[in-house]
Order: structure tokens, then sequence, then C-alpha cells
């Protein structure tokens, strides 16, 4: 999926925990996150702190869509 | 113009009184040939002359060229009159390690299914020459002592009767159906210098190239071979005499393609003029008309580039191609096999992973400088088992990989 | 009367029995004898003796594949022991289906083994599973269909690979049903290569079909795509294969193998809550994001920075499917699909998010 929206020329971030997979589809930007059933979370922490968590991967992946690559990268 | 090639089958050989032809045996007199080619070239310190038969315990080591021996009966031109030629017959270089990729040839055992030559009576000429001489000096007294020597075994037949004699004229287009394709040889020559040369009317090929040549004209031995590249797709001489493209291209003329000529290109050492060469290359062919190209080659590394650079301006100007290549995969085959490769290269003909190792058996005879023998490319320091069984990469082995597609070996996924 | 082979066979927690999604992160464990596929493995093939089972939580080894390898070679560590009679001669993996972390799983535990203990290894998964890329050079991967319902086929594929690789048999990957390893084998053809040569140029120029004899290394990367010069100006959409649908998922998207995308308004919409949304995914544990939709596409936090002005404008629309055993045809169609309608609606940036 990630391949085909980049291949129109639309700047993407792939945020995924398994990043093998990640590369093997053909992201060229990429976000490791947390955990496979979350993402974007943890439910070990607090509520703020998981917010936090969370606003933080997004801020990663904006500066990796701020971020010019060459090749496929791990942000 | 016509060129006629009378074949003589031999079934074999020995050494005797008068270097004849006798019922399908040849008889070579050993102190004939040895005054011969001594006397020819004073460079040549001492000359050691054996036979090698199919099936013997016999290892043949350090081997520089195989030829095969032939006679031009008449015709004044390349290309035209009457060439007599023994088949099953070769005469096989040796000397001292200079290039590093000397190779060897196995007369029985398993080494023996990789090489034409374990198949051919062969008459071995184990050169020294004199002290002092260039690397070059040294590989010109062995190539130039080659050819002496296969002239001397071919006159032996300059007025006999050959068994099978055939015609070949220059392929005739205006007879030809217009519906079958028209089809051009891309033959391309390894010339770097450095003893990777070949010599084309016993020219250098480093000047010259590409150019059109007349098929006739390679039928009648135009190319020979100065090469130092690795033994498997080292192009001996034997194999531009019996290029077995060329033959296949003839026979199919008129019937499922139309042949409509070869063109000579070299493997030079520089960017700008691989970029020149192959340019040029693809305006020869534009200019035959051609619809379709097979491209064969010499050597492994950078002539993948120049190779590449053919296959992908020949496709893009609309004439679709075929090349020949050997694979340099790694011993277990893992990686990538090619220094360069291209998406339009579709259509490949793989002759084996030249890296592939086997494990050849002790052998009784070895002839040829003995002591290089771990030297040769393909093998290394731990090559010579304690019990004289070798392994080798195939690549240590005359003609195993060979790039003209003489041979049946292949390689394939697994 | 004994078995010929003593083999070892490695399955995820579902197939080892010990449970679904719910015990995804289940550490690895040994179990004396076959379980479930093994029962199969045994009765197809009696000259194979299942000695011992691993079992492991898919998650576990997809989070932490390291660690997890390393837990597991010391588990199987008793076995090779030098002085231990009757080892092991293969590890059997999966089969894996279309599953892509149970395939992950199966591919770097049989890489590890065959390298630590020497043994033979081989595994199975559907041809388009992603961990078949990652690991076919390393392992032998027979072909399995892409679900449970092709078990016994693919049963049967995997043993008797392995029962060929055990007897040193020649296989070759038509006739034996596996992913090429991309290993070069040198074969005597039938005919020689100049003949092969002008076979092959007489089709090409027919237009007939004809099979390259070595295929370029292709390598299907799309070229990066520019960076977004100011983010604060951009408008930005949210993408999910996690399966974040509307409550009830109207659109009834597949739990697995999804054949469609969904396309969902998030106007005026500040969070996701348990409430108003769901994951359709069913690949993995639902109870967190259930609990909290965010956690897999995360809205609050975008809406915020978008508040903040990190964020142009965020897109009215977000765009979700299920990448459970999805295939990567599909998946492919449904990525230009909706990169159409991104551009369409003046969209420059992306943050597609994979559970």
């Amino acid at each position: 999926m990630v391949k085909e929206i980049e291949r129109t020329g639309l700047t993407v971030v792939h945020c995924c925990s398994i990043i093998p997979i990640s590369k093997t589809v053909g992201a060229n930007r990429i976000v490791p996150t947390i955990a496979i059933p979350y993402p974007f979370g943890d439910p070990d922490l607090g509520p703020e702190e998981e917010k936090k968590l969370r606003k933080d991967l997004v801020k990663k992946a904006l500066k990796a869509l701020a971020t010019s690559v060459e090749q496929q990268t791990i942000f | 113009m016509a060129m006629v090639i009378g074949s003589f089958q031999v079934e074999n050989i020995e050494f005797g009184q008068e270097t004849a032809l006798r019922d399908k045996n040849l008889i070579v007199n050993k102190e004939a040939l040895h005054n011969f080619l001594t006397m020819k070239d004073d460079r040549i310190q001492s000359l050691d002359i054996t036979l090698a038969k199919p099936e013997e315990s016999t290892r043949i080591i350090c081997v520089k060229d195989v030829i095969e021996p032939w006679c031009k009966v008449s015709g004044n031109n390349p290309g035209e009159g009457v060439k007599h030629v023994l088949k099953n017959v070769a005469i096989v270089t040796c000397g001292k390690i200079v290039g590093f990729q000397e190779g060897i040839i196995d007369m029985s055992g398993s080494g023996a299914l990789y090489t034409p030559f374990s198949k051919t009576l062969n008459v071995v000429l184990e050169i020294e020459v004199v002290p002092s001489l260039t690397p070059h000096q040294h590989e010109e007294v062995v190539r130039l002592s080659g050819f002496a020597a296969a002239q001397f075994l071919g006159a032996a037949v300059r007025t006999s009767e050959s068994d099978v004699v055939e015609t070949f004229d220059t392929p005739d287009a205006s007879s030809v159906s217009p519906d079958l394709p028209k089809v051009a040889y891309v033959y391309m020559l390894l010339s770097q210098g450095l003893l990777h040369d070949t010599y084309v009317f016993g020219q250098n090929a480093q000047k010259g190239l590409p150019r059109p040549i007349s098929p006739l004209a390679l039928l009648d031995g135009a190319i020979t071979s100065g090469n130092c590249v690795s033994a498997c797709d080292k192009n001996t001489t034997w194999h531009h005499q019996n290029n077995l493209l060329l033959q296949e291209l003839y026979q199919r003329h008129g019937k499922e393609l139309n042949f409509v000529g070869v063109v000579l290109t070299d493997e030079p050492v520089r960017l700008e003029a691989k970029q020149a060469s192959a340019e040029k290359t693809i305006e020869l062919v534009k200019s035959l008309g051609a619809d379709g190209a097979v491209i064969s080659k010499e050597g492994f590394g950078n002539p993948d580039a120049d190779q590449m650079m053919l296959i992908r301006g020949l496709e893009e100007s609309g004439i679709k191609t075929v090349s020949i290549t050997d694979e340099y995969a790694g011993a277990d085959g893992s990686s990538q096999s090619l220094a360069d490769v291209t998406p339009e290269a579709d259509a490949v003909i793989s002759v084996g992973n030249a890296n592939e190792r086997v494990i050849l058996p002790p052998l009784k005879r070895l002839t040829g400088p003995i002591k290089d023998l771990t030297h040769l490319a393909g093998a290394y320091p731990q090559s010579l088992h304690d019990d004289g069984s070798l392994e080798i990469e195939l690549q240590g082995i005359i003609g195993s990989t060979n790039e003209l597609g003489s041979h049946t070996l292949s390689a394939r996924e697994v | 009367m004994s078995a010929t082979y003593r083999v070892l066979h490695c399955l995820n927690q579902f197939f080892a029995g010990i449970g679904g999604e719910e015990k995804a992160s289940t550490a690895p464990c040994l179990f004396e004898g076959p379980k479930g596929p093994g029962n199969l493995l045994q009765g197809l093939f009696p000259d194979m003796e299942v000695a011992a089972t691993i079992a492991f939580g898919d998650n576990y080894v997809a989070e932490n594949t390291d660690r997890a390898v390393r837990e597991i070679l010391e588990i199987l560590a008793p076995f090779f022991e030098p002085l231990k009679t009757e080892k092991p001669v293969m590890l059997i993996a999966g089969p894996a289906f279309n599953a892509g972390r149970y395939g992950l799983a199966c591919g770097a535990i049989c890489k590890a083994v065959a390298a630590r203990y020497e043994i033979q290894v081989v595994t199975s998964m559907f041809p388009q599973n992603p961990a078949v890329n990652e690991y076919r050079k390393d392992v032998y991967i027979t072909k399995a269909g892409e679900d449970v319902m092709s078990m016994q086929e693919s049963m049967r594929n995997l043993g008797s690979l392995g029962m060929k690789l055990l007897s040193g048999e020649m296989i070759l990957p038509a006739k034996d049903d596996y992913i090429p390893r991309g290993l070069r084998k040198n074969y005597f053809h039938s005919q020689p290569g100049a003949t092969r040569a002008i076979d092959m140029l007489l089709k090409k120029l027919k237009g007939e079909p004809f099979a390259t004899e070595y295929s370029m290394p292709t390598f299907d990367r799309v070229k990066p795509a520019p960076a977004i010069k100011n983010m604060g100006k951009a408008k930005l959409a949210l993408v999910t294969s996690g399966g974040i649908v509307p409550n009830g998922n109207p659109d009834r998207i597949a739990a697995a193998n999804a054949q469609r995308f969904g396309t969902y308004s998030i106007e005026g919409v500040s969070a996701f809550t348990p409430q108003s949304h769901q994951t359709a995914h069913g690949g993995y544990d639902p109870t967190f994001a259930n609990a909290n939709p965010n956690r897999v596409l995360p809205l609050d936090a975008v809406r915020e920075l978008e508040a903040e002005g990190a964020i142009g404008i965020l897109h009215d629309f977000y765009y979700a499917t299920v990448g459970n055993a999805t295939s990567v045809a599909s998946a492919g169609k449904f990525g230009e699909s909706i990169a159409r309608k991104l551009i369409r609606e003046g969209v420059q940036a992306v943050i597609l998010t994979s559970t």
C-alpha cells in the first residue's frame, strides 16, 4: 500500500512495529512503533504518559515527512 | 566467393616415422615436429611433445590455447578457397604461468565432463622459453608455436581426399523468404592488452573494432586467441574455429531465420571507449537491418558492462537480443552473478556458474608445469589434497563455461 | 519399530493449542512429542518422528525476534549436547500460511537453528507471505495455501521436501513446490548454449513465451518522494491497515484478507473513543485497540499537533483496511486507489499506520 501511495508522488511515512515487513514492502520513510496490538500506545503507562508517547511518535512521523531521504530510512 | 571445408575424421593418434593420416590414424613424427618448431623460433629453450587421449588418466596443466590443425589448400584471401581440417585432433599449448589464468584439461574422471578437450586427441606442447623474455614475448612464442604445430599437422592432409566436404557461401538474403526474421551476430572479443588479447587476421583486435566481418572469413579461421582470461570463459582458438553459434546461424539460414551478418566488437578497458564501441556496434547492427541479434562474450567482470550496454542500446533501437554469459555467483551460488545488469536483458543464456567447485580425482599422469598448479585462477593453496585429488572452481577448467555457447553446461535457481 | 528420522516441530501459540490472539505474547516453550499439525506430519510421513514441539506466541517472536530466537536456541540446547544419542536431524516449522508474524517467526527460528546446530531446516508459507522475501535465501520454504483450509496439502508439501532433504535427493523448486532460494546451481542441459540462444531469439522475435536462464535481479523500489518543506502548511491524511473502523464496521471489512478499504469522515472529531470506533483486524489482540482506537490510529495526538500548528490541516477523511493476510496485490490496489483520492483532495503528506 505504502509503495503505491508513494509511487504517485505523495510523501508518506510508514509507522509500524515490524520493520522487516515495512522494508520488504518497500517503504522509504519508516518510523518504528511500540507493539503490534498498540503501535501508538502502551497499556502499562498512565493515560497522560501514554498520550505523550503517542504524540512523540506522531512528531517523529512528521519529522520523517519533512526529511529528505535517498533510500529506505528508519527514523 | 565460397569457402570449401574438407574435414578428416581422425580416430587415433600415435607417434611414428612419418607424419601422415592413415586409415583415420594420425601418425606424428615427434622429432620432425620438434625440429620444425624449434628451428622456426629460436626463443624456445626446451620443448616437450606428448600425446593425451580421451579416457587416459592424464591431467594437462597450465594450458594456454587449443588449436585445431588445418591446412589452407587453395585461395589467396581469407574466406575463399579450400581448407582442410583434422577433426577430433587438437594442439594444446602449455607453459609456465604468465597470466595466472591458464587452465587445466582432465582426460578422464569428473573433470573431463566440463571440457571439450577431454574428447579430442591432443598433441601437447610444453614450451619453455629462453630467459629474459618479457611476458608478452613469452606468450607470443607459445601462441605462434601452437599455430605452427597446427599447420605442421594440417599439412599432412594437404593433398588427401577428405571425408566430408562442405561448401559455404555468403548468406544470401535475396533468396530468403521476407517473412523470416533478420538475425545478426554480435561477436565480442576480449581486447585489453596485458595478455588479454585476441587477433583478427593476425592483427591485435585492440585496433580496428567494431567492424563487420564476413562469416566466411570466420569459417576460415580469421580469429585466433592470445588470451589469459580465466580458462573457463576464454575463447580458445579452437572455439573460434568451431564457433557453434555461427554454425547454428548458417544451418537455420533460409529455414527459420535470415542471417544478415556478423559484427565483431571489442571489450576495451576505459568506460568512454566501451560506450563508443557499443554505439558503433549498434549502428553497424542497425545498418544490417536486423530484427534480432545474438551476443556472445568472452571473459567476465568488466565485459559484463560491455554486454549490458549492447543489450540496452540494441533493445532501445528495437532490435531484440539474446545474450550468452557465464555467472560468478560464488561457490554456493548465492551471490549476484554478474558485475553489471540491465532490465532490458530479459533473454539470457547462462552457460554455468564458474565459481562452483568440483573435486577432481587424482590422475596418474600430469603434464605441463606441475609446480604451478595451485597458482591457477580457480585453484587455491589448499586445492591439492594429500591423495592427489584437486578441488577447484570450474573457472580453472579450459572451456567449462564457454560464452560462444559451445557446451551444454547451464545454471538454474534452486 | 522406531522411526527413521527424529525431527523438531515449531508452531505458534494457536496451532500448538495454547490459545488465540490473546496468547500471542506467550514466551517460547517446549512440549514433548507432536502437537496439532505435528500429528498430521507423522501420519503423512511415518518415517518422521516429532521428538518435540517448540511453541511460541506470534507477537512475542515478531516483537522481540533476537531475544526470542536466543531463548529458543537455549531451550533446544539439551537436544544437541555432545553425548546425546539420537539427536534431531531436522527442524520443521509451520506451515505459517499467509500469517506475516508467524512466517517471520518461522523464518527467524529456522535460520538461527540451522546456523547454531547445523541441522537441516524447512518451513512452509503462502508465497506472498512477507516473510518469504526476508528468509527465502536462508531457508527452504515450501509453498502453502493462504490459510488453514489448505493444511493437509501444505503439510504434505512441507514433509515431502523434508524427506527429500534428509535422504539427500535432488530437489528443484518447480518439481518440489518450494520457493527458489536464489542459489545458482550448475547442471547439464540437453542442448548446447548456442542452440538454446538461437531458439530463444526466434521465440522472442515471434512474440512467443520464453524463459530466460538468468533473471536480472529486480528491486521494485519506489523513488522516495521529496520531503515536505513546511509541515505547518501541509495537508495531511491518515491511512491505516490496522482496521480502525466506525463501530459496527459498516463496510464489513473482513478480519482477514480484506477485499476493500473504507473511507470515513473525521470532520470535527478530536479523538476516537471506544464508543465511536473499533478494530476490524483479526490478526492481533483487539482488546487494546478497542479500549482506545487512538493506539492504532493516533487521531487525538494528530489533532493536538494540528491545533499547535505543527500540521497545516488534517484531511477530513481517513482510510482504513485490514492488513491481516491481505494479498500484496490487493494491498497495492487499495494504495493506488487511496492515493488517487488523496491527490484529488489536495493532500501532500500521509501517515500510514500498521499493526
